[in-house]
């Protein structure tokens, strides 16, 4: 009984461990995200006294023509980014895992690589790379002889987005390679050599064993490709020098969130649109999220 | 025939990624040695003799130093901060049994979750009533509720500290806290190492944040101070390349010497 007491009192150091945790957490990350619900029923300015306008920023909300254009921004740039990056991590973690390529790890380091750099750094490099007539991508396409170089890439609205979406892949396909050849090699080998003794094709393979098993990594990848794409700032922003221009293609919604927070000072109006986001980010990923458990089960 | 025609296409295809991954950066280098005349009249693909007036001609506008300074400020405790308080935190979830633990836990888990661009204006009052706009604390002190170095290390401490070496440290009249410093924090070193190399780059890249706090020129980060330079140079692609080649050279070292651990590090990450 005694040192069962003991044991408890021992267990209050829990609590003591990790209390700044909670604390910083509640000061820095709580407090904000609630702030900035209750803001999304204000007027605000910054400076004079904030009005309580109730569902009036909501109403606005919903007719905001621009809202509307930047979501759909953001979701085309998000899914030309995504899809072709599952295509490529899969292909590129098939034939690491099964092809023994020789110089693999450099490689994969080397494919990582862009996605340690300062996206600020990497929206102005690409822009110089490629803005304009005599920008070095340009002069290397004109020089190869390419039909319809050199293209005017920050013209066109579609072929903007198309390069933002383009620069997103090339920021994260390594990464995703990595994390998919995790899924895959922890894959048991006996049913990769029991598949072989049935006679199964590569492909056969690939389909009914790999896929299915790390549908939990595929699930991860998802998720958190969500909930980063539909916040995309950095890239378009420096592209862009946060205008989103040609014709606001690569305004994404985040951006449009710190136009009318930090540009406008309509502060009230830039927390909804933030609740907004917040809700759509958390929908979108629970859909996600249930239709590709869904499938789990009727694979087995 | 047919296994070899897959052979070279497969070699051909992961040549075309190397080439992709590594051109930008290499154009960038190149690029930084020619004056922009050169730069927007030819390609150029060797090294020039331009580099020391690129960067005498950055030098004029924008002192790079101090961005790099600035940003090292704030990079230094935080990764200090995450690795200390991570460990910490971890450690209480790991090894003591109190009410509320799973609740709390299932917390740290969920709030890796949060989409947390998304309360930047909220963010930006509570600095604002701090008095904290225009400082470095803004970046530094959420370092202590670090949640993803809590998930990295919770498993570490779990796995190699042994409860019996806890117990014969108590039994020799050990505080909890000094176990915590002298026991637990030796054995997982390489844990706090290796999820300090993410927190180095997470906070070394963070564009949003300094964005929005800080506004005074002589407090820019390295990525703010890269935003900004396209409306200072206007033509002088030089430098501006210089610039850009100077922000990214830190990393790319870093990374040849440490990437083995960074690439095992993502994949403990996500085994998880």
């Amino acid at each position: 009984m005694k040192q069962l007491t003991g044991e408890n009192k021992r267990n209050i150091w829990g609590y003591v461990f990790i209390a700044p945790f909670f604390i910083t957490f509640i000061i820095f990350n709580l407090y904000p995200i609630f702030y900035t619900f209750q803001l999304s029923l204000q007027r605000w300015d910054g400076f004079h006294q904030a009005q309580s306008v109730g569902s009036a920023n909501w109403k606005r909300l919903f007719q905001d023509e621009t809202f509307l254009l930047t979501l759909c921004n953001t979701l085309r740039i998000w899914l030309v980014d995504f899809i072709p990056q599952l295509g490529t991590a899969l292909f590129l973690a098939m034939i690491f895992t099964f092809g023994r390529i020789r110089g693999m790890g450099i490689l994969r380091a080397i494919y990582y690589l862009p996605n340690l750099i300062t996206a600020a750094s990497i929206g102005l490099l690409f822009n110089l790379l490629l803005n304009g007539d005599k920008a070095p991508i340009n002069q290397l396409l004109t020089g190869m002889h390419v039909p319809g170089a050199p293209f005017a890439f920050f013209k066109n609205g579609l072929l903007a987005q198309l390069i933002a979406s383009y620069i997103l892949w090339w920021m994260w396909f390594g990464y995703t390679t990595v994390i998919v050849m995790a899924g895959v090699t922890s894959i048991d080998p006996c049913l990769y050599e029991a598949a072989e003794l049935d006679g199964a094709t590569k492909a056969q393979t690939f389909l009914r064993i790999t896929l299915p098993l790390i549908r939990p990594t595929m699930i991860y990848l998802t998720i958190t490709s969500i909930i980063g794409g539909m916040q995309i700032f950095d890239v378009p922003s420096t592209l862009t020098n946060i205008s989103g221009d040609p014709q606001k293609a690569l305004l994404t919604s985040s951006m449009y969130v710190y136009n009318q927070g930090f540009k406008n000072n309509s502060f009230g109006y830039a927390s909804a649109l933030s609740v907004a986001l917040f809700l759509l980010i958390a929908g979108f990923s629970f859909i996600s999220l249930k239709t590709l458990k869904k499938r789990e089960t009727t694979y087995q | 025939m047919k296994y070899y025609i897959s052979k070279v296409l497969t070699a051909f295809l992961l040549l075309c990624l190397l080439i992709i991954s590594i051109v930008p950066f290499y154009l960038v280098m190149v690029n930084s040695t020619y004056d922009s005349v050169k730069i927007v009249t030819q390609l150029n693909l060797l090294p020039g003799l331009s580099g020391w007036k690129n960067y005498k001609a950055l030098q004029q506008h924008t002192n790079i130093w101090l961005g790099f300074r600035n940003s090292l400020l704030i990079t230094a405790p935080f990764v200090l901060l995450s690795g200390y308080f991570g460990a910490l935190t971890a450690f209480g979830f790991a090894k003591y049994e109190f009410k509320a633990k799973r609740i709390l836990f299932s917390i740290v888990l969920a709030s890796l979750m949060l989409p947390t661009q998304l309360s930047i204006i909220g963010f930006y009052f509570l600095n604002l009533k701090l008095g904290l706009i225009n400082t470095f604390w803004p970046f530094i002190i959420p370092g202590i509720a670090n949640a993803s170095a809590v998930f990295f290390l919770h498993g570490m401490i779990q796995q190699s500290v042994p409860d019996s070496m806890m117990e014969a440290a108590r039994m020799e009249g050990c505080t909890e806290f000094r176990i915590f410093n002298q026991i637990v924090m030796p054995c997982i070193i390489p844990g706090i190492a290796t999820i300090s190399i993410f927190n180095f780059v997470s906070s070394w890249n963070n564009y949003m944040g300094p964005l929005i706090i800080l506004s005074e020129a002589k407090k820019f980060t390295m990525p703010i101070l890269i935003a900004t330079i396209k409306g200072v140079y206007l033509s002088n692609y030089g430098a501006m390349y210089m610039a850009i080649f100077i922000s990214i050279i830190p990393i790319i070292l870093i990374y040849s010497v440490l990437s083995r651990y960074i690439i095992h590090g993502l994949t403990i990450g996500a085994e998880k």
